[in-house]
């Protein structure tokens, strides 16, 4: 009976627990509830996964109205593995929140940083769970408004001003979302995404759809921060409070990222071939363009969580770049690498956080020699580096696996030697940072800092231990990925 | 006649539109930045109620001699959307407020000067 209605409690839990969350005055019942509220949704997510592998698309009717005139859930496997990676990163910083937000924020704002978060969780999960283009909009919009919020909790007053600029580039971005779907509106008089998909075709070659696609991918691309639309994302992923940042890093961007998927495969993809656009063309120059210019800027950076926000942009270029291969094998490699950047992100973030809570600000030169006084904390930095470095064994190696498969199954080398190569980049920006943790001497200004918590400790190597889990046992998103990637190409 | 109606909304959205972004993108004052956004955000609604309206149509109500009915779901689409663009505008300016607080001037350009020496 409950089994049917997973898809609704799914996005409708944490929204009726976010408006009790905020009826809570203390910090640490806020932190209990929505500790409790954020571990039911993975339970919910991989029954749904189960239900999607086992049976097929499942269709939930919101309120029993039929689609496309009711709003419909439309929950297949690439939407179902987001909701995984969604709610499961959501389920593990919440134990690690609670030291790091006490020592991060007055006891009087945390209430509302729960509250945010629970309304942020609501939007990631509604715009990944629904099947309709204006339901998209508005969960999207319910996860930026709370996003901006958790960004200008941040302790230093430059999280106000970059919570304001991700709030008008967050904006803009999602009104030529909404521009876009109301030119696909205009043209066939539907919503619904499956609905759309099927009337396409009848309005083919006709200018304002085209114009409609341009918006949107304009838009979505303002979203998931394709370069060289990155520029609101360094600043937030840097001023945020640590977990917000492990957060939306691990799960923000990759919403979107599913979001263009559907949209370019699910939508246009059966009528409007994206070769013949030269779509996949630009997406491979912006993809390479982000992987060597934002890698190189890492490099450069010494403010740690900027570092490895210039490295998220870099590590997006490798998502869309499978998006622009457009293959089975490339597709595959983007699903997967959305879910493993996901895993490493959040995982390097929750560590950078972790010396946060000891340091307060991470420069390279603040941690030098400090792998000493955290050992765990530094190990745990050195396997997430060589993740994303793509060292076999951890899960960057099995993305990038199915990268350099797809780039050389259409015959272009140069692309698989510049796949491998680029990974020298991150080679030399996650070694900047082992390198001073280990091999510099620690200043004395430094021998008070100790290891994180274990309440902190614990969340960041579950990631961690997933990074390297997935890495050696890739049975299981390696085949969902492809399963994914099949459902959203129509190919059996 | 009924076409040059048409495209005089048409027109007053695409205006809307670019002076919406261009005022975001060419202002420093953090106020009228987001002016600027709410000026864009209008010309959007703009866009999805302008092709409901069919000239001549009626609400979708169901009686004899009507036949042309306008459509109903752009304004309740459009609703949702104003009440997020509501929503987007006073969080900005609670930002605003916030950030004035915090640097003692709202223009982006100071702002970005004083960043430096927090």
């Amino acid at each position: 009976m409950i089994a049917t209605h997973l898809p609704a409690l799914q996005v409708v839990i944490p929204l009726l627990a976010a408006p009790i969350c905020a009826m809570l005055r203390r910090g640490s019942h806020a932190w209990a509830w929505a500790t409790v509220v954020s571990w039911t949704m993975p339970v919910i997510a991989v029954a749904i996964l189960l239900q999607v592998l086992e049976g097929g698309t499942i269709s939930y009717w919101i309120g029993s109205w039929e689609p496309p005139w009711g709003i419909e859930y439309r929950i297949d496997t690439a939407n179902a593995f987001v909701l995984v990676l969604v709610s499961a990163i959501g389920a593990v910083v919440m134990p690690y929140a609670r030291a790091s937000l006490e020592r991060e924020m007055p006891a009087d704002r945390q209430v509302w940083y729960y509250t945010m978060y629970l309304l942020c969780l609501t939007g990631l999960l509604g715009m990944a769970a629904t099947g309709d283009a204006f339901n998209v909009f508005v969960f999207m919009e319910i996860a930026s408004l709370s996003s901006y919020v958790l960004i200008a909790l941040g302790r230093d007053r430059r999280a106000l001003v970059a919570a304001y600029q991700y709030l008008i580039v967050g904006t803009i971005g999602a009104t030529f979302y909404v521009i876009g779907v109301g030119f696909l509106y205009v043209m066939t008089g539907t919503l619904n995404i499956a609905d759309l998909a099927e009337r396409l075709p009848l309005v083919e070659n006709q200018r304002p759809v085209f114009v409609g696609l341009a918006f949107l991918t304009v838009g979505l691309s303002l979203k998931l921060a394709l370069f060289p639309l990155h520029f609101w994302l360094p600043g937030a992923y840097a001023h945020a409070p640590s977990v917000a940042t492990a957060f939306l890093a691990a799960s923000a961007t990759k919403v979107a990222i599913y979001l263009m998927l559907r949209f370019f495969f699910t939508v246009f993809g059966a009528s409007y071939p994206l070769a013949d656009l030269a779509i996949p063309a630009l997406w491979i120059a912006l993809s390479l363009a982000a992987i060597v210019l934002a890698s190189i800027t890492a490099i450069y950076e010494n403010d740690v969580k900027r570092m490895l926000a210039f490295s998220s942009v870099a590590q997006i270029g490798y998502i869309t770049l499978g998006i622009g291969l457009n293959s089975e094998a490339g597709l595959t490699g983007s699903i997967v690498h959305l879910f493993n950047h996901g895993l490493m992100k959040g995982a390097l973030f929750l560590l950078v956080g972790g010396i946060a809570y000891s340091t307060g600000a991470v420069t390279v030169d603040r941690i030098a020699g400090l792998a000493r006084r955290m050992p765990l904390t530094f190990a745990g930095l050195v396997i997430g580096g060589m993740s994303m470095v793509g060292v076999p064994g951890t899960v960057g190696f099995v993305s990038k696996w199915y990268l350099v498969l797809a780039a050389v199954e259409r015959g272009w080398w140069w692309l698989a030697v510049l796949i491998v190569a680029s990974s020298v980049l991150a080679l030399v920006y996650m070694g900047r940072l082992v390198e001073a943790a280990y091999f510099r001497p620690a200043p004395a200004s430094s021998a008070g800092d100790q290891e994180m918590p274990l309440s902190m400790l614990v969340p960041a190597w579950v990631l961690v231990g997933a990074c390297v889990y997935f890495g050696l046992d890739t049975g299981l998103t390696a085949e969902v990925a492809a399963q994914a990637a099949r459902g959203l190409l129509g190919t059996p | 006649m009924a076409g040059a109606v048409a495209h005089f909304g048409n027109w007053v959205t695409v205006i809307l539109m670019v002076i919406g972004l261009y005022v975001v993108l060419a202002r420093g004052n953090l106020i009228k930045k987001l002016i600027g956004l709410s000026i864009f955000q209008t010309s959007v609604y703009l866009l999805y109620v302008g092709p409901g309206k069919i000239l001549g149509g009626t609400p979708p109500i169901i009686a004899e001699g009507f036949t042309v009915y306008a459509n109903p779901l752009p304004h309740v689409l459009i609703l949702t959307a104003i009440v997020v663009g509501v929503a987007t505008l006073a969080l900005g300016l609670a930002l605003v407020v916030r950030i004035h607080e915090a640097y003692g001037t709202i223009e982006e350009d100071e702002v970005l000067g004083r960043e430096g020496d927090s």
